[in-house]
């Protein structure tokens, strides 16, 4: 193995932390809030840190990289993905540490059966499968499972465009619970967003594995000719 | 007749982007070939690097474009190469009237053990050129052209030898422009070199390319990188990718192009 090549993987198995470090993060702040558990939503604060630091300590590690080895081709898509990577992880990582601060702040439990109406649990579930399908994808270098989150990341986008009806209906049958509403309503958005976060890891895995740019796809497709 | 006429003055000025050209190339030295069934296209006013490990015949297919080879034993070239669409393996071609045409620029600096005035004044003397102005003027305006006259202005009559490796190769880059070149060829120009005056050569180059076409050997992947338009990766006397330099070095084609760019081969 050559000198580039160790450096590469040991930037490589430092992204795989930053993914197992940001998923025990999500794990646990989905039971802190479920079982509404203080000290858990108290420790995935604390943990906070660890994740800042390894993000400063991935992002000066690619920049070395950078210097030393100049990369190019492959290794230099890799180095650009994986900052980029980072990025988005530390986000995902924010999110978690976002829903541990509300459980401190809010005194009663959300009512489980507004949770159920809300489809709240599966939401998240579904955004952890992705972090988990994102993490193999990442570990494989499989592009075919980085695809895979695509079609999950629509199922977090109907539950969020449905929370919104649920939330509005519920908050006129009992305006006192409003605080609580806009609460869940907020942590629902943030769990969409991680699942967009999720999608520009996909795309910089396909990027440096295929060279190809799938950012901003979207956009062009709906721009059809005479549409 | 008309139309047949049009369709001749279209091809010929489509053929005429590229300035140098090679066609089904082989090269024997001896029973070894050298270099195995090339064809390239180089446009003018362009960089093109060539890389590969050595021996890969990179060296051997540079010196194709101003006959350097000749001087070689059992050198022996099957195929055709033209520069600006004129076969210059033809008998009739004269090869000091190419050399003059086509300037090369060697790996080790070579000035002539002479005053800095004579060794770029040296291609227009051995063509006749007596006239002192303009041997003069020529002089100045060819190291103002290399950045080099700032230095040495002032002891033109010093020996070349007293300049140092930067600067002797910077004036054989005037000597050769001197004689007014379309093409320069580049071996390895900077591998004995300081980085600052590497840095130095390669700003020269990229000046160069909007009045020359330019194909420099190196082995140096960043330098290829940094100055030049197309880069075409030798191995074993092929060419095993040619292409725009953007793409060789972010996503080329071929994974043994990729393993040698990224250091991990050859």
């Amino acid at each position: 193995m050559t000198n580039l090549d160790q450096y590469r993987e040991s930037l490589k198995q430092s992204g795989l932390e930053m993914f197992e470090l940001c998923e025990k993060q999500m794990l646990k702040s989905k039971e802190a809030f479920l079982t509404h558990d203080s000290d858990l939503a108290e420790e995935v604060i604390h943990t906070e840190n660890r994740v800042n630091a390894l993000d400063l300590k991935i992002d000066r590690d690619c920049e070395r990289f950078i210097a030393l080895h100049t990369p190019v081709a492959g290794d230099l898509r890799f180095v650009l993905a994986l900052r980029k990577i980072n990025f988005d992880l530390e986000r995902v990582g924010d999110h978690a540490f976002g829903v541990a601060k509300y459980i401190i702040e809010i005194n009663t439990p959300i009512d489980p059966k507004l949770l159920e109406n809300l489809r709240f649990v599966e939401m998240y579930d579904s955004a952890l499968s992705m972090l988990d399908d994102i993490k193999d994808a990442y570990i494989d270098d499989d592009t075919k499972k980085a695809r895979k989150v695509y079609k999950k990341d629509k199922v977090l986008n109907k539950i969020n465009i449905n929370a919104f009806k649920v939330i509005s209906e519920e908050v006129k049958k009992d305006p006192n619970l409003i605080d609580q509403y806009l609460l869940l309503f907020s942590i629902i958005k943030k769990i969409e967003r991680i699942g967009d976060l999720i999608t520009n890891i996909a795309e910089e895995i396909i990027f440096y594995r295929e060279a190809e740019i799938l950012k901003h796809q979207k956009k062009k497709k709906v721009r059809k000719p005479g549409k | 007749m008309g139309k047949e006429k049009n369709e001749n003055v279209i091809e010929s000025s489509l053929k005429r982007k590229y300035k140098l050209q090679a066609k089904d190339v082989n090269v024997f030295y001896g029973d070894f070939q050298a270099i195995k069934e090339i064809s390239m296209d180089i446009k003018a006013n362009s960089v093109t690097a060539f890389i590969g490990p050595s021996g890969c015949g990179k060296s051997t297919f540079l010196r194709l474009f101003n006959r350097m080879n000749d001087y070689v034993d059992d050198f022996r070239m099957e195929g055709k190469i033209f520069i600006d669409n004129q076969n210059i393996n033809k008998k009739k071609v004269n090869v000091e009237q190419l050399r003059k045409q086509v300037g090369m620029v060697f790996q080790k600096p070579n000035p002539f053990p002479k005053s800095i005035f004579e060794n770029v004044a040296y291609g227009l003397k051995i063509q006749g050129i007596k006239d002192k102005t303009f041997l003069k003027e020529r002089v100045e305006s060819t190291l103002k052209q290399v950045a080099l006259w700032d230095e040495v202005k002032d002891n033109l009559n010093k020996s070349a030898l007293a300049l140092s490796g930067g600067q002797q190769q910077r004036l054989c880059i005037a000597r050769t422009l001197a004689v007014e070149p379309s093409v320069i060829l580049m071996d390895e120009p900077t591998s004995a070199l300081d980085p600052l005056s590497t840095a130095k050569i390669e700003e020269l180059i990229h000046e160069l390319k909007h009045k020359y076409t330019i194909v420099i050997v190196t082995h140096n992947m960043q330098q290829a990188g940094r100055i030049s338009d197309y880069t075409a990766f030798f191995y074993l006397g092929e060419i095993i990718e040619f292409d725009k330099t953007n793409k060789i070095f972010t996503n080329p084609e071929k994974k043994q192009t990729e393993n040698y760019i990224t250091g991990r081969f050859g």
